[in-house]
């Protein structure tokens, strides 16, 4: 028999998050609401900070962006320092494949200076009043938590150290740390020996705090494998889908093919004496606009939902299942990709759309002084997430008004503010633990697959765990619009780009233009981030929308993922109509090295995109000569605060197949954090891209035509190219990785091709003209 | 029903007779590390072993499994706790990122390993073709298959110099 202790309860996934729950609420009452760093005691002794994230910079210059669901209170995570010597850090931030439940508590062991192997990861649960913001979105856990988690462990070291000084009866200033061990001339302690003494001596205020010099750094920057590897190749549960509670029951959920029909009819009958099935119910759905990002409504689309003792059952039964649906909804004979791309052509012809996004100088004026005139009309497609885990998640509505939902959200605080709307019930009783996400993407950013879980579970009243088909998950996203980038651009007689005009069409529900954001003007700014117009004497973006019911959302660098394609290839077009190297040009556009907005991360900087473009040149050896049918091409984005620059060395054959044969990937993002973990996301970042290539979602009638991997041909191991990744260590503060890799590489495949065939690609996916990749 | 996995006999409910062994693993059993991706085959990520051979657990009915040896992810280490050379190299490369469709790549790997101990990248290639990434961890599946590949080897060496 196991003893009940504190440790292994922590280890336990069940009994280990209702302890860590209960041990969190004891010791929130405890702490003192005064300062920034807290100190508490734990049950066995030891040393317990609590933080509060003192928002760095980039913190606060995106806080005002997004929405605060912390309430406001001041207490955040914790770093355990234990007698017995071992280091538990929490990594309070949703975990869907970028890393951050190893990178964001190296960045606390790092100024704790505790050896890795000392350190015990425990994920956090979701409570924004105690962790602060949780959130896997936008490339932002490193940046907003980078400062906090250093001083968190600045503080705890700094109170170690004054423990063994009252020790040693010797000045703190003369005591040193490292790995987990505290020195004064011959003289060694552990941080267990000293952890309890630890506890009762003066939190440090956060500006006293000395934070080590980067060049001191011995765990940043190294390749740490992942906390969670051990249990992902032995099979462990982690994930959502992976759920299994006692008395719990599985389910699926049926929506229509067309977004928004409801269900006239269906064989519930039939289906509830299948083997293995418990109940089948129609639901009505809630809300009436499904087709936008809003993940803290309750917002669910209609469907039957299908209840058995089995995930195998409840598929089994989803095939017998027949809807008659309504077919009266206003999208059932909307949405149509051919129609979509027939009114796109035409109004791409006007150069001017109907909304106007940024104004520099005078467009007019360009064209009318131009040596040449560029255009060039992009199309590219709609595309799903398709994480390889499709959307699960397991809810238990109890009788005593709580409940609890065990699922991967990015944003879990929203969805469960949407599952509190639905239920009608206060946030605080609802507990959500929050689960590894097979992938995310952006996929997990809306979270109508639980808001759907907690609909089923208040009607079964048992744990519930809804699991989607791939089908399920294909047809029913919050898709990547598709979109048309209409450009032109004026060159003077040196060959420089003087003017840059975009009529982009897009896509909403109402075929509105959403005003810019900032301040009415009746010229706005063209966006801080939008590489080239940031940099161009004279910009003109303008934008018209088409009505479209097909919910749309956040994919992997959103906006950037496309508009990185269809600049980046057209700013080659220019290139070439200037008779230029693509590389001298790109470099000559960004003029004296500054920071377009000093200070403002969001801003772009020209010394740090020349960097990243003369190393990506260097280390591909850019102007090599290459055997026939064979090319570099070169591509930059700035984008989530990151400048990558990819090179890609590309050959085409007589049938029109491209082949990539190798990518080098080039990033300042600052200092690294976890090595292993940044080049596995620019690594993967190629692959993200390729696939992007090659991929589409059509509809019809107002349905998704792609229904699985079969239509939807994501990359391949065989297809895999070499790539080498290069970092830029810059003296600037480190942003995230997970978005800023992807945008160059497709461009700078397209305009190797380019350089091979003399056929420019602007078609997404390149099947449509004929190519294969 | 009786089902033979990781070297253990399991009863299984007859009722189950027609359900994919993705099911019967994963519900019925508790064994929730072979994964559901597609449903049809069609990326790897329930991969497990029937008799030494690759097959797709979401594909299979799980009365097609009676009396032959399956061995799944969590059966892959030896008993004794000490991992597959694969899983070995899997993690001293970091290969994970969201780490869903892992079980089923090393499953695949482990197969090819089994009859192909040194593979080229074009071996690599040709076994693993079933098995979607959606993160795009190829580059490293492939190192950590030749790391694990050439560990295989150190050790029979060293085995048969004892």
């Amino acid at each position: 028999m196991r003893t009940i202790d504190d440790s292994i309860l922590l280890e336990d996934p069940i009994l280990g998050r209702v302890f860590a729950a209960e041990f969190a609420r004891r010791n929130a009452k405890a702490l003192t609401r005064r300062g920034f760093i807290k100190v508490t005691g734990i049950a066995g002794g030891g040393l317990i900070l609590a933080f509060s994230l003192k928002a760095g910079a980039i913190g606060k210059a995106f806080a005002a962006e997004e929405k605060d669901t912390s309430g406001g209170v001041d207490l955040n995570a914790f770093v355990q320092v234990r007698p017995d010597g071992k280091v538990r850090i929490y990594a309070k931030n949703p975990e869907l494949g970028q890393g951050v439940r190893t990178s964001l508590p190296m960045i606390a062991a790092e100024e704790l200076d505790v050896a890795w192997d000392d350190v015990v990861v425990e994920q956090a649960w979701l409570d924004e009043k105690l962790f602060g913001r949780q959130s896997a979105g936008g490339s932002m856990s490193t940046p907003t938590n980078w400062m906090p988690l250093r001083q968190v462990g600045a503080a705890a070291r700094t109170m170690l150290v004054a423990a063994a000084a009252q020790t040693w009866s010797v000045p703190a200033g003369e005591i040193t740390t490292s790995r987990t061990k505290l020195h004064h001339g011959d003289k060694v302690l552990t941080y267990g020996d000293v952890a309890e003494k630890a506890a009762k001596q003066p939190v440090p205020e956060v500006e006293s705090l000395k934070l080590k010099d980067r060049s001191a750094f011995s765990l940043l920057g190294q390749r740490i494998t992942g906390v969670d590897n051990l249990k992902l190749v032995t099979g462990q549960p982690l994930f959502s889908i992976d759920v299994n509670v006692p008395g719990m029951v599985f389910a699926n959920y049926t929506k229509a093919p067309a977004f928004g029909a409801r269900v006239k009819s269906a064989n519930l009958d039939r289906i509830k004496q299948l083997p293995g099935i418990l109940d089948a119910f129609v639901l009505d759905g809630q809300g009436e606009d499904y087709t936008s990002f809003s993940p803290a409504t309750p917002i669910y689309l209609p469907g039957v939902a299908i209840i058995g003792t089995s995930t195998g059952a409840v598929f089994n039964a989803k095939r017998e299942l027949r809807v008659e649906w309504d077919k009266t909804g206003p999208n059932v004979s909307h949405d149509s990709w051919t129609a979509f791309a027939k009114a796109a052509a035409e109004l791409g012809k006007k150069e001017e759309g109907e909304a106007v996004n940024g104004v520099v100088g005078d467009m007019a004026a360009a064209r009318k002084n131009a040596k040449a005139v560029v255009k060039g009309f992009y199309t590219f497609n709609f595309v799903a997430h398709a994480p390889m885990e499709p959307q699960a998640c397991a809810a238990h509505v109890k009788d005593d008004g709580t409940v609890e939902i065990w699922s991967s959200a990015q944003l879990p605080g929203q969805a469960a503010t949407a599952a509190s709307k639905l239920l009608n019930v206060s946030l605080e009783s609802i507990h959500l633990d929050m689960k590894r996400g097979g992938g995310g993407f952006g996929r997990r950013l809306n979270c109508d697959y639980m808001t759907e879980t907690v609909a089923i579970a208040q009607r079964v009243r048992k744990p519930v765990k809804l699991v989607w088909t791939r089908e399920d998950d294909m047809t029913h996203d919050f898709f990547r619009p598709g979109g048309f980038n209409s450009f032109t651009a004026t060159l003077d007689e040196n060959g420089k780009m003087t003017g840059f005009q975009d009529h982009m069409i897009g896509f909403s529900r109402s075929g509105k233009v959403p005003a810019p954001r900032g301040p009415a003007t009746s010229t706005p700014k063209p966006p801080a981030t939008y590489f080239p117009a940031v940099v161009t004497p004279n910009v003109r973006l303008t934008q018209t929308n088409l009505v479209a019911f097909t919910p749309t959302g956040p994919w992997r660098a959103p906006g950037d993922c496309t508009l990185a394609w269809t600049v980046g290839s057209f700013l080659h077009e220019v290139s070439t109509a200037a008779k230029r190297d693509h590389v001298e040009f790109l470099l000559g556009m960004l003029g004296e090295p500054r920071w377009l907005d000093p200070g403002n991360p969001s801003a772009m900087h020209t010394r740090r995109t020349a960097d990243v473009i003369k190393l990506a040149a260097e280390k591909s050896g850019w102007g090599r000569k290459l055997p026939s049918g064979r090319a570099l091409g070169i591509s930059f984005w700035f984008c989530h605060l990151g400048h990558v620059a990819s090179v890609a060395e590309v050959s085409v054959d007589k049938q029109k197949h491209i082949i990539v044969h190798k990518v080098w990937q080039v990033a300042d993002v600052g200092p690294i954090v976890n090595l292993s973990g940044a080049e596995n996301q620019l690594q993967g970042a190629v692959i993200d891209a390729l696939s992007a290539m090659r991929i589409k979602v059509t509809m019809e009638d107002g349905a998704i035509e792609q229904t699985n991997f079969h239509q939807y041909p994501v990359r391949r191991i065989v297809e895999t190219p070499e790539v080498e990744v290069h970092f830029i260590p810059s003296e600037f503060e480190p942003t995230g990785l997970g978005e800023p890799g992807l945008p160059p590489v497709g461009p700078a495949v397209c305009n190797a091709v380019f350089s091979i065939t003399g056929e420019r690609i602007r078609t997404y996916p390149v099947t449509e003209q004929g190519f294969t990749i | 029903m009786l089902l033979k996995i990781n070297g253990q006999e399991h009863v299984v409910d007859d009722a189950e007779a027609s359900t994919p062994l993705l099911w019967v693993l994963r519900d019925a059993l508790g064994m929730v590390g072979t994964k559901y991706g597609c449903g049809i085959g069609f990326c790897g990520a329930c991969t497990v072993h029937m008799d030494g051979e690759p097959v797709r657990a979401c594909s299979t009915v799980a009365s097609a499994a009676q009396g032959r040896d399956i061995r799944t992810i969590e059966g892959l280490a030896k008993e004794t706790g000490e991992l597959h050379p694969l899983q070995e190299a899997w993690i001293a490369l970091d290969v994970p990122q969201c780490g869903y469709c892992q079980a089923g790549q090393i499953m695949s790997a482990a197969a090819l390993l089994a009859k192909t101990p040194n593979p080229s990248d074009a071996d690599i290639d040709a076994a693993m073709a079933g098995n979607i990434c959606r993160c795009g961890t190829y580059v490293r599946i492939r190192a950590a298959i030749h790391m694990a590949s050439s560990k295989m080897a150190e050790r029979q060496t060293a085995g048969e110099k004892v």
